[in-house]
């Protein structure tokens, strides 16, 4: 009976099944920082008095939201985490020419498989539930107590099941499907639950964007967002999983807390208006919203199968003379790949600039900033207040379609408005 | 025992808010605090007395799952975090780093901004000094107190392998 987040969570404990509001002391497979978390991690690490961590291949370090450095206190942080590495040999340290956005970055490596569980310092963890891996955000103390030792303590979470089903039409990608999930439900409609993807959908979303739909799992409040393996993940492991993968199902009459069933039929692509990720519209309900940037990258969206969504929408186009397009690649690989591709060209001749990959203006960092009253169409993850600069801009989320149509309009566009 | 003025905030207060990223490069609480709410209620840092308690609506510590949150309310002196309900990372990490949270779906409805509260956390009550009011507070898992009561979850981890 049991679902699949629990059959994931027992296979990590010492219990045959687990059910919800359990708390149970769990084994993990990796455990993984960033260079924000990490230096507040290693902190910890060091005042409980550790000198050791319980696997160094099981450790994994990179070096994405500040780098290369934005200034001399960034830089500073950066070090630690390196010094930290190279001292206790940590085999998965990713600096800066080997790194990337880590949700991107750990997947393409094939360093998460299927069967595992994952926490790390980053809420946008969640990302590898796309995998059929249980996979979360914890804290930095969680981050320095399982370097240690290898473990985390979990609640076992209630599940909601999800159930994707219709037919998309052309332009609505899994961006617009999860926006449309956190509109209904908002941004605790799953706090604290694991949500389970399933449904005739399923089969025709890439990879890509079951990693765009778990990734914004958090932003309905959710510990997990999880994919069950088939065929699709099966082939994007093939000559990328480091370790072999652990495939596990929910049972057939296994038991949810909750249901929701998300047809696309006739669904238009979608924005999240300012200040939060549920404050979502359809594209053709918006008016006349003007723009002052685009921003397409993160881990949300900054793989090859977005540039290549932007791409398609850009080509032969130039960008809006008011709106500052900057694209960021979300690893080296999607920039070698994206240049090998000519995509790189067609947002250099469309007027955009090409950043090296980093968080950068996802949160706030650098790398364009938004100064006051300032409005941005981003494909990352949150609109809070502030999270893109001054306290008096805005983020507008969309998918890589969207943003690279509103790119060209020089406010918030649908892509057909752009592209045929 | 802790006392202070109640900070009453909304839904929804995301770790942004709480500290804007465009502080991360640093790791000292004291710093830290400098900058507490600062996009959403400007000069709080400069107003806050050592005991103050932040009274907060639904989904309190949503978004990025930065530790910095918590310890930055801590370091500003807020003696406690009472909300409707949190987000799950906000709420481990302030049980790993020992700041004091209570979930109550009714303080939040009863406490106005300024009122003097007194929260005796191993009585399970709250009083409203400047109304009167008396609330019980509900009682925290056995593993989550144990962890409290090691001081956090690095003492915690440490005791246990001790133990072993
Ligand atoms: S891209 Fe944005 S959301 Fe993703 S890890 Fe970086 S800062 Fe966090």
């Amino acid at each position: 009976m049991p679902n699949l987040t629990q059959k994931l969570l027992s296979a990590h404990c010492d219990k045959d099944t687990v059910y919800p509001g359990d708390l149970i002391q769990a084994k993990v497979d990796l455990v993984l920082g960033n260079d924000i978390t990490t230096p507040l991690a290693l902190r910890e690490f060091f005042a409980a008095g550790f000198r050791r961590v319980f696997d160094p291949e099981r450790i994994v370090l990179v070096q994405d939201h500040f780098v290369p450095s934005k200034d001399i206190k960034s830089a500073e942080q950066s070090m630690m985490v390196r010094q930290f590495a190279r001292e206790y040999r940590i085999t998965h340290h990713f600096d800066v020419g080997s790194a990337g956005i880590e949700h991107a970055l750990l997947p393409e490596r094939g360093l998460v498989v299927p069967g595992d569980l994952v926490i790390g310092a980053d809420s946008h963890t969640c990302t590898y539930g796309a995998l059929g891996a249980f996979a979360t955000g914890i804290g930095s103390t969680d981050m320095a107590a399982a370097m240690a030792i290898g473990e985390v303590w979990l609640r076992v979470p209630e599940v909601m099941k999800v159930v994707l089903t219709g037919n998309r039409s052309r332009w609505v990608s899994g961006k617009d499907i999860m926006l449309a999930i956190i509109g209904r439900i908002g941004t605790d409609g799953a706090r604290y639950m694991s949500m389970e993807f399933q449904g005739p959908l399923v089969a025709e979303l890439s990879i890509d964007e079951r990693m765009t739909i778990s990734n914004m799992a958090i932003e309905a409040g959710a510990k997990a967002g999880i994919f069950q393996p088939d065929e699709v993940t099966m082939e994007y492991l093939k000559h990328r999983a480091k370790r072999p993968p652990r495939l596990y199902t929910s049972d057939a009459d296994a038991i949810y807390q909750e249901e929701l069933v998300m047809d696309v039929t006739g669904m238009e692509p979608v924005v999240a208006l300012p200040h939060s990720p549920d404050n979502v519209r359809q594209i053709s309900e918006v008016g006349e919203i003007p723009i002052d940037q685009v921003v397409i990258g993160s881990c949300t969206n900054g793989r090859y199968s977005d540039l290549e969504m932007a791409a398609r929408v850009l080509r032969g186009k130039k960008v809006n003379p008011n709106v500052r397009l900057i694209v960021i690649p979300a690893t080296q690989q999607v920039y070698l790949d994206a240049m090998r591709a000519g995509l790189l060209e067609v947002f250099i001749e469309a007027g955009g600039v090409i950043s090296p990959p980093t968080c950068g203006p996802c949160l706030g960092g650098y790398m364009g900033i938004l100064g006051p009253g300032e409005r941005a169409v981003a494909t990352t993850n949150r609109n809070f207040v502030g999270r893109m600069g001054h306290a008096k801009s805005e983020v507008i989320l969309a998918s890589p379609f969207v943003a690279a149509a509103s790119a060209v309009m020089g406010r918030v566009a649908a892509p057909w408005e752009v592209a045929s | 025992m802790r006392r202070g003025r109640a900070w009453v905030f909304g839904d929804n207060i995301d770790t942004d808010a709480i500290i804007p990223a465009r502080y991360l490069y640093t790791t000292d609480p004291a710093e830290l605090a400098q900058h507490v709410m600062e996009d959403i209620a400007p000069g709080f840092a400069g107003r806050v007395r050592p005991g103050d308690i932040i009274v907060a609506g639904r989904n309190f510590g949503c978004g990025s799952s930065r530790e910095h949150a918590p310890l930055a309310i801590r370091a500003s002196g807020i003696s406690c975090v009472i909300a409707r309900s949190f987000a799950r990372i906000f709420y481990r990490n302030s049980i790993n780093t020992g700041l004091c949270i209570v979930e109550s779906e009714e303080i939040p409805n009863e406490v106005q901004q300024g009122d003097d509260l007194e929260l005796n956390a191993e009585a399970g009550i709250l009083l409203n000094l400047s109304r009167g009011t008396v609330h019980r507070i509900p009682e925290q898992p056995a593993f989550v107190r144990e962890i409290i009561e090691a001081g956090g979850l690095l003492p915690y981890v440490k005791r246990r392998l001790a133990d072993d």
